[in-house]
């Protein structure tokens, strides 16, 4: 599948798309979903469980984001995903916290000079359908605030109707409004309808310039799955055979087990391999998570199973 | 294991990585610990004598043999040695149960044998564990195909027994007698399954004959059969190698044979028993076609190819061991399928990640080596995972072949080995022309996303089998045999009744 097209040129990856020069391979459900089914059965024990654990711990972002979040609930937020278990210093920090762009100034503040990164959802989330200059207004005041990291919504609307240009240049403007920020775009899978859909946005974003691809607002009631992220993962591996660029993964919605933590690492370790076993490719948006995480560190390191009220609730 | 930090030579780091910001480049490994399944669930006699009349007994010349376990070639048990004599016992055993058996109402048949449906499930774990112990197979196999369709095939028929008349519009079906079934060694318990539930159901009574490398799955499915309560000799079990499946079907007592396994022995079969009113049915090798479009949902095709032809060691009579790519893509296809083939996890059977287990004998790892010797000589280009296989057993690493022609001998024998061999076609008519020519016909595949192809494909292959957009997927209720040399009969379904049955009607004209 040859499909080179400059990043961020709309004009031209539409017509590659329509013209077929640009092939995105279609997607059948019942194979995708056993697949996934298949890699999530694998068994993971022992000192491969506790290698996927802290690593799992190391791709959190921390997120939160409801309409009450204050500055007590997000530097509160901020202290645990620096110090996530405060009995055991060995515990890795997590990648980074995820909140609404008012809160930006006080979660950078509250992290200080710690390697945890601050991102923050922008571009009228969780829908996406303000005006594109408002879009693009807050993404660039989010940066100002000091977000390392911006997550916008594909604008499903314009995909879903078939105006795959407009998607795609809402993406490269956000990218540019990104400077050197961080972009991921959530697809919000939930809403597309079909993994063929998933597919080809997860093309579309890429192409379109942005650092991430990732699932879910969280938002509404169907979030990551496994099929989903292999499906995106394997629309990481074309992109990269087809450009030499490596797009991440950031997995949200529903991932509070740790156990799900570790299927969603075989899938990207068995599809990406080892170049996405890692924090700056790889992302797992949680809040519950982190708890469930620390409970079976502690498990395979005491062989017991502690209360839920021995984890900090932040 | 390693920490994460640890320096992974796999995963150095890369100096084009377009998005790495940190400056340090730290590694995050992850490797799987060994995860094998409990072999203390399966407590294995030092010795196993012939199931004749209800019981386990000596074989009259007392000869027995050694089973081993061909992933580490460690001893399992002492196997009885069935001889003439032997089967003869067994024979009679089996037409002494007959009478009552066949007499017995179909309700009744559907009891017992929805009890060994039910004990199978019970047990699931001893079985998969003991037929991935004497066979090599990988436990996530032998516990998530083998074992439960074993017990869906009893389920299934035993759904069958009180309704024989309706399987048979105006034809009265009348059970045949004493069935002499033959099994191979690639699906020990689940082809004993696939045998005994038709012909049990349809009220025969049977004598089974293991194959020489896996007989415990069967013994202990004889262990079963006493514990529900089964009629002494409606299930006869005798051990051996080719002479006592010779002795089986030349026995004069013995009304049906069933036979599964290769086709040189099935043509032996055939002849030897010409002239008698013997009736047969044979399920053979197969060289199947899987057939991948460029319109195909390739990743998933990646996966069925693989499917296809890896699982189970490519120990599958209907392995689709010829790929047949459209040149288009095929470039493109064998570079997902090599870069696959490397993540497949090879080794101790027993470990739940494994994805290749062990090759089922030391003669079938030769007769692969052999004929992938062949393909080399012949001027395919040879591709291999470098994966590391393990010092004792029976390994081989999975395999591809490419710029195969049609006349090559790994494109038209069956090596039922981890070999593919791949071909390309440019037209769907070619692609019809080059599954079709081969002396099987078994099983096929067709990747597509075009539905009005795929049914046009399906008609015109000569196979007994036509998967779409998956391979090697198999349910009772669908009957399963072959074209040509693959053998003749179904087995499963409505269909695989019918090998178990004679009607009233027939006899009268």
């Amino acid at each position: 599948m040859t499909a080179l097209v400059a990043h961020g040129d709309s004009l031209q990856w539409v017509r590659a798309f329509a013209a077929g020069t640009l092939r995105i391979p279609p997607v059948d459900a019942v194979g995708l979903e056993a697949r996934a089914t298949a890699l999530t059965g694998r068994s993971i024990k022992k000192a491969s469980k506790l290698v996927a654990l802290r690593l799992a711990i190391q791709c959190i972002d921390l997120t939160t984001l409801e309409g009450i979040d204050t500055p007590g609930k997000v530097r509160a937020l901020c202290t645990k995903a620096m110090h996530p278990d405060p009995l055991d210093a060995s515990i890795p920090s997590v990648a980074a916290v995820c909140v609404y762009p008012e809160l930006v100034a006080v979660a950078k503040h509250s992290l200080g000079a710690s390697a945890v990164k601050v991102a923050s959802v922008a571009g009228s989330f969780p829908a996406g359908l303000g005006p594109l200059p408002t879009r693009l207004d807050e993404i660039r005041r989010a940066v100002d605030s000091g977000a390392d990291e911006i997550d916008i919504v594909l604008n499903r609307s314009a995909f879903l109707a078939g105006d795959l240009a407009r998607a795609f240049d809402d993406i490269a403007a956000s990218k540019q409004a990104c400077g050197a920020a961080h972009l991921k775009v959530i697809l919000e899978t939930g809403e597309l309808g079909t993994y063929d859909n998933v597919r080809r946005a997860s093309m579309l974003a890429m192409a379109a310039g942005t650092d991430f691809i990732k699932t879910s607002t969280g938002k509404i009631t169907t979030n990551a799955t496994p099929p989903i992220a292999l499906c995106m993962s394997e629309a990481i591996r074309d992109h990269f055979e087809q450009t030499g660029v490596r797009v991440g993964l950031k997995l949200a919605g529903g991932i509070r087990t740790a156990k799900q933590s570790w299927q969603y690492l075989v899938i990207i370790n068995e599809t990406l391999g080892g170049e996405w076993r890692s924090p700056d490719m790889f992302r797992l948006g949680a809040s519950s998570l982190l708890n469930d995480v620390l409970m079976q560190l502690r498990m395979q390191a005491t062989g017991r199973y502690q209360r839920p009220d021995d984890f900090t609730v932040d | 294991m390693t920490p994460p930090d640890a320096p992974d030579p796999v995963s150095a780091p890369n100096p084009d990585r377009a998005h790495a910001r940190s400056t340090r480049a730290p590694v995050y490994r992850l490797e799987y610990a060994p995860a094998p399944e409990s072999t203390a669930v399966v407590s294995l006699r030092d010795s196993y004598g012939l199931f004749i009349g209800g019981r386990f007994v000596e074989p009259r010349n007392g000869r027995s043999f050694v089973t081993i376990n061909p992933a580490t070639e460690a001893p399992l048990a002492q196997i009885a040695l069935a001889e003439q004599v032997d089967v003869d016992q067994a024979v009679r055993a089996a037409r002494r149960a007959f009478t009552r058996w066949s007499a017995l109402a179909g309700k009744e048949r559907a009891k017992y044998l929805y009890r060994i449906g039910r004990v199978l499930q019970e047990r699931a774990r001893e079985f998969a564990v003991l037929e991935s112990m004497n066979g090599g197979k990988p436990i996530k196999e032998s516990r998530d195909v083998d074992v439960p369709l074993a017990a869906a095939h009893f389920f299934h028929y035993a759904g069958w027994a009180d309704k024989l008349e309706y399987a048979f519009a105006g034809r009265t079906p009348r059970p045949i007698g004493v069935a002499g079934q033959i099994i191979p060694w690639n699906f020990p318990l689940l082809m004993a399954a696939w045998k005994l539930a038709p012909a049990l159901a349809c009220g025969n009574t049977v004598v089974l004959k293991p194959a020489e490398t896996t007989p415990l799955t069967a013994l202990l499915l004889a262990e079963v059969l006493q514990e529900i309560g089964l009629p002494p000799g409606v299930v006869n079990i005798v051990t051996g190698a080719g002479p006592t499946g010779a002795a089986l079907v030349a026995h004069r007592g013995v009304d049906k044979i069933a036979f599964t396994g290769s086709t040189a022995v099935g043509k032996q079969i055939q002849q030897s028993i010409a002239g008698t009113a013997k009736r047969l049915t044979l399920e053979l090798g197969g060289k199947a076609a899987n057939i991948i479009f460029e319109d195909a949902a390739i990743d998933q095709a990646v996966e069925g190819i693989v499917n296809g032809i890896y699982f189970n060691q490519g120990h599958v009579c209907c392995a689709g061991s010829r790929l047949l790519v459209q040149e288009s893509v095929a470039e493109h296809v064998v570079s997902r399928l090599l870069a696959r083939i490397e993540t497949l996890r090879v080794g101790d059977p027993l470990d739940k990640n494994t994805d290749v287990g062990a090759i089922n004998s030391r003669t079938q790892l030769d007769k692969i080596h052999g004929l992938v010797q062949a393909g080399v000589d012949e001027g395919a280009t040879l591709h291999q995972s470098s994966c590391a296989l393990p010092d004792r057993g029976y390994f081989f690493a999975p395999t591809v072949f490419t710029d195969v022609a049609q006349s090559h001998r790994i494109a038209r024998e069956e090596i039922f080995g981890p070999v593919l061999s791949v071909l390309t076609f440019r037209t769907p008519d070619e692609a019809v022309q080059k599954a079709n020519n081969t002396p099987y016909g078994l099983s096929a595949g067709i990747w597509s996303e075009k539905s009005s192809r795929v049914l046009w494909m399906a008609e015109k292959l000569r196979a007994g089998v036509v998967w779409a957009n998956t391979f090697n997927r198999f349910d009772p209720a669908s009957p399963f045999g072959g074209y040509k040399e693959s053998g003749f009969g179904r087995e499963g379904g409505r269909h695989g009744l019918a090998a178990y049955c004679q009607f009233a009607e027939d006899a009268a004209s």
